[in-house]
């Protein structure tokens, strides 16, 4: 003990009962207390312990007092702790407290405990001992631990989302990087250009993340005849965009063994149909095809057109006015054997265009409710109030009104334009896609 | 990053005399500079004396701190090395204490010529057994630390943070360091204590060939009487010293008997240049 006054007097009861029981148990207080006290010299060497610490941690007196120094009580890596943290802050500040550390029990369990210790000074202000309390954490070190544990199951499943999102985020760009190689199967890269006209092209697709089922293409027969064509398969996604793929390189094939543009939509429709015979699910297009014959230089071009139940191609003529170009009665291709299509003529004059789209402009929903179809008579008069217009103009136009249709527009949207120049020799062969 | 900034970064702070050389005390794994607060003016009477904060420790800039660099002895080198161009140190005396004895070694092997001199406190360069080399510990005992550490931390707050970015500006300097001494970021805390108890560098000790002053306690937990042995004889130009103090950290325990030691060696490096 260190002569400081004694508690009971400090307590203001001499006198009375509780008083005496007090003094009385003044020694029993330290040494039965419900927390472990200990003394150390300054290099830790164990000067005093409390029966309750030694009952803890199985120690008999005599083989710890003058024997044993503070940090022979603890786990190894209590000990590291205590060198690294415990022993500096108790030397700077002159005391710490409730540090966590474990004590070693005889027969080799382990006790968590709470620490608090203090430095006691001479007179001189030298330091001489170290007072150590210590407290039994068993349960609280169980709850942290359980916290803890808690803590590092939601920074697991956090980190499980963070990556999560990862792999999403990688992967749609691998799929955006797959869909935009396989659309250029679907399209071509760029229209050729024909002698003595003009062509131009756009596409929108309805999803970047989804293949169309529209397509087009123009391709040069011989010298003198050229052939294009436009089409719309059913649905969409990877089904649609395989019979996509299939329409285009089949009429490219059947081009240059007919002249006849009827005849390319026949054997279409045979190679759709024998595609599909074991198919479950009908799988057709609607195409218009056509054969273009420029004239000689800045003079007329002669267009042929079949269509296989496609929407009627559009002519805005250097006079100001718009015509369709009507083929009624052509029949789906893919669906029939020995399908009928319908076929047109028509003359392109100089700044004369032939305008070819896919249902996707018709069908956009429009006005304020999105509830009205633009519709043939809504790009009737388009093309009217536009008339006369060069390909790349019209196709200008008509890009910038699909983009006003916003929300409107959910289908794929193809356009293809070919005119004869109203200037000769201002024929670029151009193509706008976008 | 500029030298202003580097001395921002590592919380540097510098007293004593401009006699050279540049005495430059490094704290080890636990604490920060305040460690060397008992020696460092003894030092200061007689020479230029440099402390620092590692990144992660005491009032250095949390925000400078990686995982991945500090992650190996060579992070907190290069901040030692940093530092030293910062300062255009030449020919200093390097004071490592523990961990930082060996970072000391890596630093002295990258810029030799800022670096003319190294005194070890209570180095070890391996803290695990291994074969006949008596490190001290198993490696249970260094994962049982980590585990100390785990619930110690427990009791650590973010709060504390801004705490410890203490101003050295501030007259009050002296109760807030105090206050927040020792107290480091768990994550940082982690890191550091794994790069610290389970590096080998006993094969860079060979590599030494400044004037050496190894610094031993005569009873010393994490480094033993074996491993200064071990350091002294690994090190031809050293000298090793055994100063009669108990624990890991003599400038705490013994900072008279220190600062006597360390000023005994730059008493030898001024006689012979």
């Amino acid at each position: 003990m260190t002569g400081e006054a004694e508690p009971s007097e400090r307590s203001g009861r001499p006198d009375t009962a509780v008083g005496a029981l007090l003094k009385q148990g003044e020694e029993e207080l330290y040494e039965f207390a419900p927390c472990g006290y200990l003394s150390t010299l300054m290099d830790g060497t164990i000067v005093r312990i409390n029966a309750t610490l030694l009952e803890w941690l199985g120690l008999e007196r005599d083989a710890v007092v003058d024997r044993m120094r503070f940090s022979d009580l603890l786990t190894v890596g209590g000990r590291l702790y205590h060198e690294t943290h415990f022993a500096p802050l108790l030397y700077m500040r002159g005391q710490v407290s409730g540090i966590a550390l474990e004590m070693r029990v005889a027969g080799g369990a382990r006790l968590p405990v709470l620490v608090s210790s203090a430095v006691k000074h001479d007179s001189a202000g030298e330091p001489l001992l170290i007072h150590t309390n210590v407290f039994d954490a068993t349960e609280r070190r169980a709850y942290e631990e359980e916290l803890l544990h808690r803590r590092r199951e939601a920074e697991r499943a956090h980190a499980e989302a963070d990556r999560a999102r990862e792999r999403a985020d990688t992967d749609r760009a691998r799929l955006k990087d797959a869909l935009t190689v396989l659309r250029k199967a679907l399209l071509p890269d760029s229209l050729p250009a024909v002698p003595g006209m003009e062509a131009a092209s756009y596409y929108h697709p309805a999803s970047p993340d989804q293949l169309g089922g529209d397509f087009y293409d123009l391709l040069r027969l011989d010298d003198t005849r050229w052939v294009f064509f436009l089409g719309d398969v059913r649905g969409k996604g990877p089904e649609a965009a395989t019979l996509t793929s299939r329409a285009r390189y089949a009429l490219r094939a059947a081009a240059l063994h007919t002249s006849e543009p009827a005849e390319a939509l026949g054997t279409l429709n045979t190679v759709l149909l024998e595609g599909q015979a074991h198919d479950e699910e009908a799988r057709h297009c609607t195409v218009v095809l056509g054969t273009l014959e420029p004239g000689s230089d800045g003079g007329t071009a002669r267009v042929r057109l079949a269509s296989g139940g496609h929407p009627p191609a559009l002519v805005l003529r250097a006079d100001g006015r718009a015509d369709l170009l009507d083929t009624p009665g052509g029949m789906l291709v893919g669906v029939l054997p020995g399908a009928e299509f319908a076929t047109a003529e028509t003359v392109l004059a100089p700044g004369d265009t032939l305008l070819l789209y896919t249902d996707g402009l018709t069908e956009a929903r429009t006005g304020p409710r999105r509830d009205t179809l633009y519709g043939e008579d809504g790009l009737l008069a388009f093309a009217a109030e536009h008339a006369p217009s060069s390909p790349s103009e019209v196709i200008n136009a008509l890009s910038d009104l699909l983009w006003s249709f916003g929300e409107g527009l959910d289908d794929d949207t193809a356009l293809l334009a070919l005119g004869v120049p109203a200037v000769p020799g201002t024929a670029a062969g151009r193509a706008a896609t976008a | 990053m500029s030298g202003v900034d580097v001395l921002r970064r590592n919380n540097v702070t510098i007293t004593g005399t401009d006699e050279g050389p540049t005495v430059v005390l490094a704290h080890g794994f636990g604490c920060d500079q305040n460690l060397w607060r008992l020696v460092a003016p003894a030092l200061a009477e007689r020479y230029r004396v440099v402390l620092f904060d590692y990144v992660g420790s005491g009032g250095s800039d949390l925000a400078s701190w990686s995982e991945e660099r500090y992650s190996s002895l060579g992070g907190y080198a290069q901040d030692v090395v940093e530092l030293s161009r910062a300062l255009d140190l030449e020919g200093a005396v390097f004071v490592g204490h523990s961990v930082s004895a060996m970072v000391g070694v890596l630093a002295a092997q990258a810029v030799p010529e800022r670096i003319g001199a190294l005194v070890m406190v209570t180095p070890s360069p391996r803290y695990i057994d291994d074969g006949d080399y008596r490190g001290g510990f198993s490696t249970q005992d260094i994962h049982e630390l980590l585990d100390s550490l785990e619930s110690n931390y427990l009791g650590w707050s973010s709060a504390m943070a801004p705490m410890i970015m203490g101003n050295p500006e501030r007259p009050e300097l002296g109760q807030e360091l105090t206050d927040s001494f020792c107290a480091t970021d768990p994550d940082i805390a982690r890191v550091f204590a794994r790069t610290t108890f389970l590096s080998d560098n006993r094969a860079d000790l060979k590599g030494v060939e400044v004037p050496t002053l190894v610094l031993e306690c005569s009873q010393d937990l994490i480094a033993p009487r074996g491993v200064g042995a071990f350091v002294h004889d690994s090190i031809p130009s050293s000298r090793l010293v055994t100063l009669e103090a108990t624990g890991h950290c003599p400038q705490l325990s013994a900072p008279q008997a220190t600062a006597e030691a360390i000023l005994g060696f730059l008493d030898t490096l001024r006689r012979t240049p």
